[in-house]
């Protein structure tokens, strides 16, 4: 049984993971609770800490301190190994083998992790079709595009059908339309019952997608929740986007007494304490003359709320598990 | 044994083989690492040996004939019995094929399997492929047994067809000199047999450690030939010392080399870990 005090179904459950490599300390008091079904994010840049989150979660390295639970078991353990069998990894470099074909990389994974050999050809099929692999399967790896070694490796990393994707730096490389195609496979494998761990330091590839989204910096989790939760956390001001027949008349907005900004590049953006302000806002500028063409609450991107995070002062560090992440404290 | 052990053992036996297997094919690729393996081995086991014999057995200079056969008169009483009433060249080349020559049967399937061996740990981690495996279900000890054949396979092969054409070789060449076809004699089958393979193991055993814990594929070529020399002169010793005297002792040999690669087997699936497949831990 899971003692980390997470939900016992937690696809992973981790508090206070510390894993240093001599001086430098990579993770330090990391706390995860990852559901079946969702999607995580872990936002970071580089050295923050990230690839190493997913080598812990696998086994492939031992935390120095804290507890990591994958399926309800310790991956470095001794039954480590069946912990990586429902796990699909997409390392930050694809890990192919160049002298191999396409095929035979697809295949040697498929052994490794216990496909059937019955099913396997079937597999690495459908796996090469959904990547748009399937016509250089034949040819070596080691003369592949970075495009189409990326798609390789997420193809051999569902092959086997992993209850639990971790994707490092998923869509580095990629084309458009293939990258496309990693955040639907996402989020298909997470309406599957799938778990997906995506870390990424590209803000926009996570937008949409995540159900968590935990800030890496330094190895520390600086702040961890839903992202409607962080935009309420750290995007307290109401932004509306406004258009007007003559811009010039929303000016006169700067100066209302419940407007906090305002600013004006094409379309003016005016900051509100909050949103019950909006109608006020509307109806002082249409006493004013505006024929308004544009009102529009904006939600803030995920990057704009990651360096709202960045830049807050209020910041204090998460403590390293917080039992139901979906509703985070708003301190 | 329960139902579970023994899944276990089948799959430990089906993906070592599958990580040597897949070893092996990319080994086969890489035609610019096997062919001066091939050409070394060639040239060992083939070229030299039948040119020497041939030159050898049709010399019909008297003077180098009888020293020739000063040089066989020199080894010990119980290989002049075996030559009894051969005379010059014939003894000589007899002397040369059954005995000279043995020593590369385990030196050189010890320099092929060191060369593909002392790479194999190393280059996942240069690759950068020893990501994949630290991230797969295969146990440490899986992987290490797995690069052990892959390694051990090319030695083996390389000996046992290095031995087929050597022994065809010295019949033709030698056999018609002293009544037909000797060749492999019974020492020769225990060296081949019995005394050789421990010693591939055992100096395998040492290089894929060394393997697991150097950074850089270079550094463990340099290593490796470090350990592999002193055993290839031990090989050497041993191979001529298992011919030139009774079967016994190659087998006394045999089973002292094949207790110490078993200990060396057990101690350095240790050393591979999957903080090393991933470039870290010393």
């Amino acid at each position: 049984m899971p003692t980390t005090g997470a939900r016992p179904d937690a696809t992973i459950a981790a508090t206070g993971v510390r894993r240093s490599f001599g001086d430098v300390v990579a993770v330090d008091g990391l706390g995860l609770d990852v559901p079946a079904g969702s999607v995580t994010v872990l936002l970071g840049p580089n050295g923050a800490g990230k690839t190493t989150v997913v080598r812990l979660v696998t086994g492939a390295l031992a935390p120095d301190a804290g507890e990591i639970r994958v399926f309800g078991i310790e991956p470095a353990g001794p039954g480590g190994a069946e912990v990586r069998r429902r796990c699909g990894v997409v390392p930050a470099r694809p890990a192919l083998y160049d002298r191999l074909s396409g095929h035979d990389n697809l295949r040697y994974a498929g052994e490794l992790f216990d496909v059937p050999d019955d099913v396997l050809p079937q597999r690495i099929a459908e796996a090469a079709a959904r990547f748009d692999i399937a016509h250089a399967l034949d040819q070596r790896v080691g003369g592949y595009s970075t495009g189409m070694r990326a798609r390789l490796a997420l193809a051999r990393a569902v092959l086997h059908e992993p209850d639990l994707l971790l994707l490092d730096e998923p869509t580095a490389g990629l084309d458009p339309e293939s990258a496309r195609a990693v955040l639907g496979l996402i989020d298909e494998l997470a309406e599957q019952g799938k778990a997906v761990v995506m870390c990424t330091h590209l803000l926009l590839e996570a937008e949409g997608l995540a159900d968590q989204v935990i800030v890496l910096d330094h190895g520390r989790t600086l702040v961890s929740g839903t992202p409607d939760e962080l935009t309420k956390r750290f995007w307290a001001a109401t932004r509306v986007v406004l258009e007007a027949d003559d811009p010039t008349v929303l000016d006169g907005a700067a100066s209302l007494p419940f407007v906090r900004g305002y600013e004006r590049n094409g379309a003016a953006t005016v900051e509100l304490a909050d949103e019950h302000a909006i109608p006020e806002l509307v109806d002082a500028l249409v006493a004013a003359g505006a024929r308004l063409r544009r009102v529009e609450p904006q939600t803030p991107t995920l990057e704009q709320l990651y360096f709202a995070i960045r830049r807050s002062e209020t910041i204090v560090r998460e403590p390293a598990y917080r039992r139901a992440p979906h509703s985070a404290e708003v301190p | 044994m329960s139902a579970v052990t023994l899944d276990r053992q089948r799959r430990t036996r089906s993906r070592s083989w599958t990580i040597a297997r897949t070893d092996l094919r990319q080994l086969r690729q890489a035609r610019d690492f096997w062919l001066p393996l091939a050409i070394i081995s060639s040239l060992f086991f083939v070229v030299i040996p039948g040119l020497l014999l041939l030159l050898i057995t049709h010399v019909h200079d008297v003077k180098l004939a009888k020293q020739l056969g000063d040089i066989v008169g020199s080894l010990p009483k119980s290989l002049r019995t075996h030559i009894h009433g051969q005379k010059g060249p014939a003894e000589a080349s007899y002397a040369l094929a059954v005995n000279l020559f043995a020593p590369l049967a385990i030196v050189v399937p010890l320099t092929v399997s060191s060369a593909v061996g002392a790479n194999t740990i190393i280059g996942e981690r240069e690759r950068g492929s020893g990501e994949f495996l630290a991230h797969s279900p295969a146990t440490e000890r899986e992987i290490y047994l797995g690069k052990l054949l892959a390694a051990l396979i090319p030695g083996y092969l390389t000996a046992f067809a290095g031995f087929a054409i050597y022994s065809v070789i010295v019949n033709l060449t030698v056999g018609p000199r002293v009544g037909g076809w000797f060749f492999p004699t019974s020492n020769w089958w225990v060296l081949m047999l019995w005394v050789l393979p421990p010693f591939v193991a055992l100096a395998l055993c040492l290089i894929l450690a060394i393997s697991a814990r150097v950074s850089s594929a270079a550094a463990a070529q340099q290593a490796s030939a470090l350990v592999t020399l002193p055993l290839i002169v031990v090989a050497y010793s041993v191979a001529s010392g298992s011919l030139f005297e009774a079967k016994t002792l190659g087998f006394a040999i045999g089973a002292l080399a094949w207790l110490l690669a078993l200990t060396a087997l057990w101690r350095a699936s240790r050393a591979l870990s999957r903080e090393r497949l991933l470039g870290m831990g010393g």
